[in-house]
């Protein structure tokens, strides 16, 4: 099958599946993109997984373990789509390790109280949600089944962020006060992680042709603030943007310039917390060596017997 | 306290303390299947732990679920002395499972005969939850015990450290004494011989050997704990005692 082929099937809105024929560039722009979203389940669990033990209550500790298992359950549901692309997990895991491949920048930044619990799932899975519903209509099949699925996961968290949000911003002075401290130092990071301004990124192109990205940055990250601005005026909390203003003409909220100083700095690994992140992900994947291993020994030593 | 009282305390404090164990894995298991299957089992415990503590609450007649959990200090908490011990690595983690494990199928299935509704429905939910975390811990151990040198090496040691704290499973004290009478609770006394049989054979299958008879370590179910459970509690218990009066 040639290229014009393969162009027919995209535009006519036809899933591409695994064994059909792909340009390279396809492939490999899939597997970029899967793989750093599989990546950003993983390491996203961190942050979270670090208030699981201190969660306090024990109904906010069992929403926040399922919350972070089922982050996990997404990142193993994206490295098998990935896989079927023909790279393993395993050759995944070593282009993480080796900086080779990135995963959300969002993630680099701490928790610093539980009211980053709320934070995270109100703004963080609610930009991704933005993200993925786009995604449910991407061009390769296994990504796009993928989407549907973890979609709906995704906004039971989102949910439930708002809820820890709401009940912190209506709560003592202290709480209210680390509700609106969350929202300050998670609102910026949320919205960049849309990614660079249309104009300057140079994959979109491709990416929209060959339907793997629907909609580009600008327009995804619009509409996560339309939605998002009026949630947290019902709770009253304040966006930390004096920009911010809707524009009746647009019908659009209007906002303040993003600091890509900020953005570049963390995706280029001078995050508050890159390092720690990924030497996480490597101490426990290296402390759990002679575990696989021994599974692996007593596996073949039964398929002998 | 009553007599009911401190035996669902237990019960719960057990569930708690191990779940509070298990979730620690999280982000840290050997492979992502793992650490799925982890989150799994330290989700049922804490459910169980909510549901143990939520009767324990209605005994009390005045403490919520959650502050049981979150106001005791580590003097009013009643587990098992095993549960509280530190993770180290996952073959250590999976013992102390096994060991918990291998009881608590057993007590379970005893106390859903309870003349007490409440603790026999806690326990038969339960039981279905413990049957699984059972079959997962000494499916590790055998691979472990008979996978590589290494790993053998590594539970054997496991095993021999943490054996010193099974004794307690069977212990019967006044509390057991009342509530075996009123047939509430479990004669555990009398769980030990299966007990033994099922862990004989699971080490023997994982060519492990069975630790020689140590001085044994007791005295969590009446609050003589280790300095490691009052760590876990500060942990756990921090923001419900810095802010006493908020709600989350
Ligand atoms: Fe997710
Ligand atoms: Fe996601
Ligand atoms: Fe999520």
């Amino acid at each position: 099958m040639s290229e014009k082929l393969f162009q027919e099937k995209i535009d006519s809105e036809k899933k591409i599946e695994p064994k059909d024929w792909m340009p390279e560039k396809y492939r490999q722009h899939l597997i970029r993109q899967i793989s750093q979203h599989a990546h950003s389940e993983i390491i996203g669990m961190q942050p979270e997984g670090q208030w699981i033990n201190r969660a306090p209550s024990l109904r906010a500790k069992m929403i926040l373990l399922a919350k972070v298992q089922d982050e996990a359950g997404h990142g193993l549901y994206l490295y098998s789509a990935c896989e079927t692309l023909g790279i393993s997990r395993k050759e995944l895991i070593n282009q993480l390790h080796e900086e080779r491949a990135k995963y959300s920048s969002i993630f680099n930044y701490p928790t610093l109280n539980w009211a980053d619990m709320g934070a995270i799932g109100w703004l963080v899975d609610g930009a991704a949600i933005v993200n993925q519903v786009s995604l449910q209509r991407t061009s390769y099949g296994p990504y796009s089944r993928g989407m549907i699925k973890i979609c709906k996961e995704e906004s039971f968290h989102q949910r439930q962020g708002y809820e820890i949000m709401a009940e912190m911003a209506n709560g003592t002075k202290e709480q209210k006060a680390m509700a609106q401290d969350a929202l300050n130092r998670f609102w910026w990071p949320s919205i960049m992680m849309f990614g660079p301004h249309d104009a300057d990124s140079p994959r979109t192109g491709n990416a929209m042709k060959w339907k793997i990205k629907r909609q580009t940055n600008d327009e995804l990250r619009q509409s996560f603030i339309d939605k998002t601005v009026p949630q947290a005026q019902v709770i009253g909390l304040t966006i930390p943007d004096p920009d911010l203003k809707w524009n009746e003409q647009r019908g659009h909220y209007d906002f303040g310039e993003i600091d890509w100083k900020e953005f570049w700095n963390v995706v280029n690994g001078n995050g508050p917390c890159n390092k720690e992140r990924l030497d996480h992900h490597k101490r426990a994947h290296n402390e759990g060596r002679w575990v696989r291993e021994a599974a692996k020994v007593y596996a073949e030593k039964n398929k002998l017997n | 306290m009553s007599t009911l009282l401190k035996y669902t305390l237990r019960i719960a404090d057990n569930s708690l303390i191990l779940g509070q164990r298990m979730a620690e894995w999280c982000s840290k298991g050997p492979t992502l299947e793992e650490d799925i299957a982890m989150s799994n089992i330290a989700l049922d415990l804490f459910g169980q732990a909510n549901g143990f503590l939520e009767y324990a609450s209605k005994i009390d007649g005045q403490k919520t679920a959650d502050d049981l959990a979150f106001k005791r200090d580590a003097s009013n908490f009643y587990n098992f002395c095993l549960v509280e011990v530190e993770n180290g690595h996952f073959g250590n983690t999976m013992i102390r499972s096994l060991l918990f494990d291998t009881f608590y199928l057993l007590f379970y299935k005893e106390l859903s005969k309870s003349q007490d509704e409440n603790l026999s429905a806690l326990a038969f939910k339960s039981l279905k939850e413990i049957k699984y975390h059972f079959r997962h811990s000494q499916n590790w151990i055998i691979r472990l015990g008979d996978g590589t040198k290494e790993s053998n090496k590594k539970v054997q040691e496991s095993l021999n450290n943490l054996w010193k704290y099974t004794d307690e499973f069977f212990e019967i004290d006044n509390v057991d004494q009342i509530m075996i009478d009123q047939k509430i609770g479990v004669n555990t006394s009398l769980l030990k011989k299966e007990w033994t049989e099922i862990i004989e054979s699971t080490i023997n299958e994982a060519k492990l050997i069975k630790p020689s008879t140590i001085k044994m370590i007791t005295g969590g179910r009446d609050g003589k704990h280790s300095n490691k459970l009052s760590s876990l509690l500060k942990e756990m218990q921090y923001l419900p005692r810095k802010y006493p009066n908020a709600k989350w």
